[in-house]
């Protein structure tokens, strides 16, 4: 195993390298620069724009900037944003709370919503509450976010004045009537993720118990005369759960970078927002920064899932 | 490969086809829901309409009266006007610091820190134009508590013009010879040469004040440690307590403002992100904010947004114009320069050419179907403060008039292809822009109008990024200008036309030779205009200047060779609440937030 860990982390490193040098490519050679919204201003001339480019750091050729980021990376130090000149680090440590709580809280829900739904929908295959079951992950795997979070805000913010449409991230919480404030505010942005993500995970659930409900050993199981809760339980998700294992340890760097369209629509300070607005302003450092952290997070949690495959699955063998 | 991505190519059953029929229905139904209230979908808009809600009942409106909430979709990253790279940012940092003194509508001076106007008369002005003291209002304090004093001002300069610094209002710095603090209350500016623009530099959107005390560490490199970037001390009528870059703005009255007594707000939050659509509707329909900034909304949505709101339309330099190159974009030079002034245009260098196109253009059904509220048709380059405005010029609309002139040119379609030419050039023409559905509309309008008198026009649109990115490698910015019409908008930002008249004379024509520097991009060259110009920007006196911009607006006009379309308009929207709004186009709309009140 400590051999194992050792190779996938070395094998990790160039892999790394090679996805920050590509990240950076893109965003050196795209066009714009955080100048633009000023390029026509003649009040700011050309030289004063230059000065600031300068200042910024972006008249270097690309290979000083990027070995000049990449040494600033490893030691800790992830820049300074172009729009607002404050270190890269504050700004996603600002925001991370947020999103950490509205795309959080959203993937725990749809998980242990979408394990009953997927297990009752494979075991009552073909019955109405099946086709109720898929009918509704259909709707939520084919509905964009932008539709669902414009639905909502119709429905509960305009129409019925129940919950606000502006996410006020200046509350704290400290008491029981802060609290329901907050949930509030955060019920529709995670109301429109978990209709997604529980679609997602519950259509897996699903398939992947289809698949093992007709194996040999789940006849035994039976045979043996054990009750269907145990078969369930010990016998058929063990197995079942391996490709949900994988799917869910590849959608927790997710968690990290935010759900861009839901936080721009109910305007949740997020590090998806953030993740956009910095495209938009040409803010390469941030959009840099976050890009690399989210290829780090897909590494490691990579990883992390072909080593849960040894305890749930012993047939697997790491040492190949 | 990793067993995890391995595993993850397994193959999913979907079983659930027999589920599509109750699917439809549901779906239906909900279309139906959302339908029956929507707004008749404007054609083709932005697609960010469709993220908008929309009803008749609004949300229950902020009752507090002491709290101003102000939605701002472009949200704020940086307090410090002079390092900021967006109007959005210099909006927020108006409501903490000030300038000196700042302008009106008319363009006349409104002071702030300033305790009189500098004229000639009080010994203000020097009579050879070359020295201003600024007279400052005395017992003036930070919101830290500390006494403002010229010193401030004099180091505001020297941070200004700082190139470690970068600031973007360094060019109307540069005329400056030098700044002294007189006595506490005493500033004299000393210029490099007579300078008739005495008044850009300490004034308007470029001339807030900043603390010595606080900044004089971070006069350097370091700037961007500087804390006051994010919790800026100012002398403003607010001043900060929480900002979160990108997000929100929190602002208490400042105790130590000259006027403390009379701000009708405890609590000023500013809340950032989001949608113009959705903003508008906030602070039109169901009165969530008291204040919209920069609502870039089509006509035909914003006027359906009513009930808690007003859309308030600020006319200020800014104009639609069409350029025609006067330089080939299809000819290279032996070192491999298109739009090369060493390549005149074939057939946009005939002024009756040029003559045929102005005529041809639409102006008035531009502005009206197109701009609606936020728009009017104008035969004018300068176009404010109305006091630079030309009363001489008018434009007509006569395509008979155009194919008349062409034919009389010699413009005459020979070969029976449908399009003019003369001496085997044929008519062609690439007309582009920034993608933007309001310009693509124009373009259409345009191509038209040209086609109706045998021209062929085809469109090209470019992303905003690109287009107006200035970046000299790249063939598609307006300043390569790589076709034969473009379309896009500029205008002079402050009341003093001479910086935009600049940008038509032969030095500011972008070409290889200077990297693609320069706002000339049509590579206008007339002498006779560059020595007006010269002129102009030597004249002290007020009257004979106005007449000169107004002589220089009419050559250009004239000449045909900048077609200004549509005066533009920027549109904020108030609450019916909020009185006090008093926006002028050479400020930010937060100037006189210190006046704001909410019933």
């Amino acid at each position: 195993m400590p051999t194992y860990l050792l190779r996938r982390t070395l094998t990790a490193l160039p892999t790394l390298a090679i996805i920050s040098v590509i990240i950076f490519l893109v965003l050196a050679l795209t066009p714009g620069d955080p100048m633009s919204e000023f390029a026509n201003n003649p009040a700011i001339s050309e030289e004063v724009r230059a000065n600031i480019r300068r200042v910024l750091g972006l008249d270097q050729p690309i290979p000083v900037r990027y070995v000049k980021w990449a040494w600033a990376f490893v030691r800790g130090d992830m820049g300074y944003s172009f729009t607002s000149r404050s270190p890269v680090v504050d700004l996603i440590v600002q925001r991370l709370p947020t999103t950490l709580w509205i795309v959080g809280t959203a993937y725990i829900l749809s998980a242990l919503l979408a394990l009953p739904l997927g297990i009752i929908s494979a075991l009552k295959r073909y019955s109405i509450v099946d086709q109720g079951i898929t009918t509704l992950a259909f709707m939520g795997i084919s509905l964009p976010p932008f539709f669902t979070g414009l639905l909502l805000i119709i429905i509960f913010s305009v129409k019925l004045g129940w919950l606000p449409f502006i996410y006020d991230s200046t509350l704290s919480v400290t008491n029981w009537q802060s609290f329901m404030q907050q949930l509030r505010q955060s019920m529709m942005p995670i109301a429109v993720l978990v209709l997604f993500q529980t679609a997602v995970l519950m259509r897996y659930i699903r398939s992947s118990l289809v698949e093992e409900l007709p194996q040999n050993y789940v006849r035994t199981a039976y045979a043996k005369g054990l009750s269907q809760f145990i078969v369930i339980w010990r016998h058929i998700l063990r197995n079942a759960l391996i490709p949900v294992v994988t799917l869910v340890a590849l959608d927790i760097p997710t968690v990290f970078t935010g759900a861009l369209i839901t936080e721009q629509v109910f305007r949740v300070p997020g590090i998806g927002a953030l993740l956009i607005d910095s495209i938009l302003r040409n803010d390469t450092p941030v959009v840099m920064a976050i890009a690399f952290i989210y290829a780090i997070l897909v590494v490691v949690f990579n990883l992390l899932a072909d080593l849960l495959y040894v305890i749930l699955d012993p047939r697997v063998q790491l040492n190949r | 490969m990793s067993n995890a991505v391995r595993l993850l190519k397994k193959p999913l059953s979907w079983r659930g086809a027999r589920g599509f029929a109750t699917l439809s229905a549901i779906a239906l139904t909900l279309l139906a829901l959302t339908g029956c209230d929507s707004p008749p979908a404007s054609d083709s808009s932005a697609p960010s309409d469709s993220t908008i809600p929309d009803s008749s009942a609004s949300a229950p409106a902020t009752t507090d009266s002491s709290t101003l909430r102000l939605l701002y979709w472009q949200a704020p990253t940086i307090l410090n006007p002079h390092l900021s790279t967006g109007t959005k940012d210099i909006e927020a940092s108006r409501i903490a610091l000030e300038p000196l003194a700042s302008y009106g509508e008319d363009g006349n001076m409104v002071l702030f820190l300033a305790a009189e106007e500098p004229t000639v008369e009080n010994g203000g002005l020097s009579e050879d134009g070359t020295r201003v003291t600024w007279k400052l209002k005395p017992d003036v304090k930070w919101s830290d508590g500390t006494p403002f004093t010229a010193e401030d001002v004099v180091f505001t300069y020297e941070f200004l013009t700082n190139p470690e610094v970068g600031a973007n209002s360094a060019k109307a710095y540069e005329a400056i010879a030098s700044v002294t603090a007189i006595d506490a209350t005493t500033v004299e500016v000393v210029f490099k040469q007579p300078n008739p623009s005495w008044f850009l530099v300490f004034m308007g959107t470029g001339g807030m004040i900043l603390p010595k005390h606080i900044y004089e560490e971070y006069n350097g490199a370091n700037v961007r440690e500087a804390p006051a970037n994010l919790m800026p001390v100012g002398t403003g009528p607010y001043r900060v307590t929480e900002f979160k870059p990108g997000d929100v703005i929190l602002f208490e009255a400042n105790p130590n403002f000259r006027d403390a007594d009379n701000l009708a707000f405890e609590r000023v939050e500013l809340k950032g992100g989001g949608d113009a659509t959705s903003a508008a509707r906030a602070v039109l329909q169901t009165g969530d904010a008291d204040f919209g900034y920069n609502l870039q909304v089509e006509a035909s949505v914003l006027e359906q947004l009513t009930g808690a709101g007003q859309v308030v339309s600020t006319y200020g330099g800014d104009m639609e114009r069409i350029l025609l190159n006067q330089t080939d974009p299809n000819q290279a030079t032996a070192g491999g320069e298109i739009s090369s002034l060493e390549i005149p245009h074939p057939f946009l260098t005939d002024p009756i050419v040029r003559q045929a196109i102005n005529l041809a253009l639409d102006r008035d059904t531009i502005a009206d179907q197109l701009y609606g509220p936020t728009g009017e048709a104008t035969a004018n380059v300068v176009v404010a403060p109305s006091q630079f405005v030309s009363p001489n010029t008018s434009y007509t609309f006569d395509l008979e008039q155009a194919a008349t002139l062409l034919d009389e040119a010699g413009w005459v379609d020979s070969n029976s292809n449908g399009i003019r030419d003369k001496d085997g050039v044929e008519m062609e023409m690439v007309f582009q822009t920034s993608v933007n559905p309001l310009r693509q509309k124009t373009q259409e309008v345009v191509k038209q109008s040209l086609e109706s008198i045998g021209m062929a026009v085809e469109i090209k649109s470019i992303d905003a990024s690109i287009y107006f990115s200035g970046d000299p490698a790249n063939p598609d910015t307006l300043a390569r200008f790589a076709a034969d019409l473009q379309m896009y908008t500029t205008g002079n930002t402050d009341p003093d036309p001479l910086d935009y008249l600049e940008s038509f004379t032969c030095g500011d024509i972008p070409q290889k030779a200077n990297n693609w520097v320069g706002y000339n991009s049509a590579r206008y060259c007339n002498p006779e205009y560059d020595a007006l110009w010269d002129t102009a920007a030597k004249e002290l006196d007020p009257d004979q200047r106005r007449e000169l911009f107004i002589q220089l607006n009419d050559i250009l006009v004239e000449e045909a060779v900048i077609l200004p379309l549509v005066h533009r308009a920027t549109t904020v929207g108030v609450s019916d609440r909020l009185q006090g709004l008093n926006p002028t186009p050479w400020d930010l709309n937060t100037w006189s937030i210190a006046t704001w009140r909410k019933e």
